[in-house]
């Protein structure tokens, strides 16, 4: 198929250069969260994040040091004040001009002296030394106002992680919430997989009257929204005494996750060769043997890749964790409810909500580039047949 | 007690009480109940053999049926009932039902969830189709796929999140964060746009995230069929003079319309269900509501059980279709 399209040099541009658009469009929005989290509050209201990548132009407004305690006397009436205008920032970047009016912004180079008036002047060198001289009324009160264009590189931070993650006084800090993310995470993977395993392995290899239809049941189950099932269930665990908790919430999953489960392992199960089961069972071997030592092991893909949808699922879950889970206390919020909590009170403080967002994307993110393999196998075995 | 202890404490638990059942399970069947030794033991295996797999379904039965048939069915009842103060039902006909159509607020809901159901199966199917084809031939496209691919692992939350930054609107005076603003003053914008409190466009706003997620979804499983369309069919359209887009349009589309359909059809359910996103970004503000936020609104914000059923009951029927064609398929594939 390359043979028509793949040889000309135009077209193999286009290809290109309309590939890179397409991925360029798909990465751009988590990279701008991305990058923002790396951002003060300051610096993300101040530019897009676009252009944090970039040496920034900005103006600064400083003053230089108080008359009053700083000015030195040369005689004749004459004073002045010396310093260094970057002494109380933290400065890293280039002076490109400086004016002494917010009017007349950038009149003067680094280096030049400006003439405020009757033998009154300020010079600024480009490192931000200066020198500013006058009479003694003039070199008093308030300090006189400088105006900097100044060109700062790229700056990034990790405050934003200390404060999301480590800091004590944060009371929307989301440590706790992680912890509960992974306690609801955990079970709710491992045990629908192994419930799953026995019944698959049973739909695939045992026979029984109503197989078909079971699977059928299944089929059918694997589109039922959940919806459906909040006020019953939660109806069912007050009355049985689970309440709002983990139990409920593990159930909720290992319910909602075995028709995925089932029928992905059944499907991957039924494809492995029918020889090496009729010899085990020639040499005597029980279903129970034959499920654990031959089919269980075989079977690791599927086991792989159901086991990342179902984390996928369950981490990025919100809808489960607020009917079956969470509470009037809040003590058992988990991360994606802890987000839309934020995105409520602290709408416009970016830095925070990037860094929360970024705190919960990131270990699904790293599962995904980890185990992208067994992931698409699953998919694959899930929906072509 | 710690949660994470106590999780700890209930995996092992849990699991351990998994592996303990099939295993004792077994062995009960075959040491107690069904002996396979003395006068009757061909009798005791096949009988042993009948049972085994209802004791290796029964967990799975268990679950399937207390977490997703019997909801069904408690739903459907709920609906047609009115809770009473003190625990107590009464049987109401279709008065939620009725009560629910004359709502405005469930026909927006209803309209903007078929506009999902127009636009993003569509989409996220097209855009995989194109992502597809066009990194098929490339030396980095597998790198590319991987990119477009990545948004399945992100939450609907945190999708919502990165969405919100970019439909960011900052008074007029000051410089704008949200790229999609920043675009539009850059090309000719009067004043930047709260994209997502524009009644109707706001809606396209939203799906947008859905179909950010579920291309690559789309793109995977495409592109798999398209690579497993056999060559001649495509080297003998090149010897008959076809033009690449008569291969693409004419010889391939055809051959993997089945692959078509049903990432259609997953994408579809997943479209159904949205909750996450229009909770998390305008909760159903500004005409954006859609079901699934209007049964959750119902259920606890307003706690009226019956019309947040009917509303669960409404998705249910609009899923069903897809139901009996997926079962209808299953079956003749087994057959």
């Amino acid at each position: 198929m390359d043979a028509l399209a793949g040889r000309k040099p135009a077209v193999v541009w286009a290809l290109n250069i309309s590939v890179v658009a397409l991925v360029a469009l798909w990465l751009f929005p988590t990279l701008g969260l991305f990058i923002s989290s790396f951002r003060t509050g300051d610096q993300i209201t101040a530019s897009g994040w676009w252009s944090s990548l970039f040496p920034a132009e900005q103006t600064l407004q400083i003053r230089v040091a108080d008359p009053d305690d700083n000015r030195v006397d040369l005689g004749n009436g004459r004073f002045m004040v010396e310093g260094n205008i970057f002494v109380d920032e933290d400065f890293e970047g280039e002076l490109n001009a400086w004016g002494t009016s917010s009017r007349r912004l950038g009149e003067f180079e680094p280096g030049a002296t400006a003439d405020l008036g009757d033998g009154e002047t300020l010079t600024l060198a480009a490192d931000g030394a200066y020198v500013w001289e006058g009479d003694a009324d003039q070199i008093s009160g308030r300090a006189q106002r400088v105006f900097l264009d100044v060109v700062t590189p790229p700056d990034f931070t990790l405050e934003n992680y200390a404060f999301v993650l480590f800091d004590e006084d944060n009371s929307e800090g989301m440590a706790k919430a992680f912890f509960n993310t992974l306690t609801v995470v955990i079970p709710a993977t491992i045990i629908p997989i192994l419930i799953a395993a026995f019944a698959a392995y049973a739909l695939a290899w045992m026979d029984f009257p109503g197989r078909a239809l079971l699977i059928a049941v299944i089929v059918g189950l694997l589109v039922v929204p959940l919806q459906l099932a909040l006020i019953p269930l939660l109806s069912l665990h007050n009355a049985i005494g689970i309440g709002k908790g983990y139990l409920g919430v593990w159930l909720a999953h290992t319910g909602f996750g075995l028709p995925l489960a089932i029928y992905l392992l059944r499907n991957y199960m039924v494809g492995l060769p029918r020889d090496i089961i009729e010899n085990a069972k020639v040499d005597g071997a029980t279903d129970f043997q034959i499920f654990t030592k031959i089919i269980l092991p075989l079977s690791f893909p599927a086991l792989a890749s159901f086991a990342i949808f179902q984390f996928l699922w369950t981490w990025n879950d919100l809808l489960v964790a607020l009917v079956f889970l969470i509470d009037a206390s809040g003590e058992t919020t988990v991360m994606t409810k802890q987000i839309v909590e934020l995105l409520g009170t602290r709408g416009g403080d970016w830095e925070i909500l990037a860094t929360s967002a970024f705190v919960s994307i990131a270990v699904p993110l790293a599962v995904f580039f980890a185990m992208q393999k067994y992931l698409v196998r699953g998919l694959l075995a899930g929906s072509v047949k | 007690m710690n949660p994470a202890l106590q999780g700890l404490i209930t995996i092992i638990i849990g699991v351990g009480g998994c592996v303990g059942y099939f295993y004792g399970a077994n062995l009960f069947l075959d040491k107690v109940l069904f002996k396979p030794t003395g006068p009757n033991a061909g009798r005791n295996i096949n009988r042993a053999n009948m049972i085994r797999p209802w004791v290796f379904l029964f967990p799975a039965l268990l679950a399937l049926g207390l977490y997703l048939a019997y909801p069904v069915f408690a739903t459907l009842r709920l609906s047609f009932l009115e809770r009473l103060p003190g625990n107590e039902y009464a049987f109401v006909g279709l008065d939620n039902y009725t009560q629910m159509f004359a709502e405005p607020k469930f026909m927006e809901a209803l309209r903007n969830n078929v506009l999902w159901l127009v636009v993003v199966p569509a989409a996220a199917t097209g855009f995989g189709l194109l992502a597809a084809q066009l990194t098929d031939r490339l030396k980095w496209g597998n790198i590319a796929k991987s990119i477009v691919f990545m948004p399945m692992a992100i939450s609907f939350v945190g999708a919502a999140v990165i969405f919100k930054l970019i439909y960011e609107a900052r008074p007029e005076d000051v410089a704008q964060i949200g790229i999609l603003n920043h675009l539009y003053l850059t090309f000719g914008g009067d004043a930047p746009v709260q994209w997502l409190q524009v009644p109707f466009w706001n809606n396209f706003f939203l799906m947008a995230v859905l179909i950010w997620i579920q291309t690559g979804f789309a793109m995977v499983i495409l592109s798999a069929a398209l690579r497993g369309i056999p060559e001649e069919t495509i080297e003998a359209a090149i010897i008959d003079g076809a033009n690449p887009f008569q291969i693409f349009f004419k010889i391939k589309i055809p051959q993997i319309m089945s692959t078509i359909v049903v990432v259609w059809t997953t994408i579809t359910i997943a479209t159904l269900k949205v909750f996450d996103i229009v909770f998390a970004m305008t909760n159903g503000q500004w005409e954006t509501q859609v079901l699934a936020n209007y049964m959750y609104d119902k259920l606890f914000r307003a706690n009226d059980w019956g019309m947040g059923s009917a509303s669960a009951m409404i998705i249910m029927l609009m899923v069903t279709p897809i139901l009996v064609w997926n079962v209808y398929n299953a079956r003749k594939e087994m057959q």
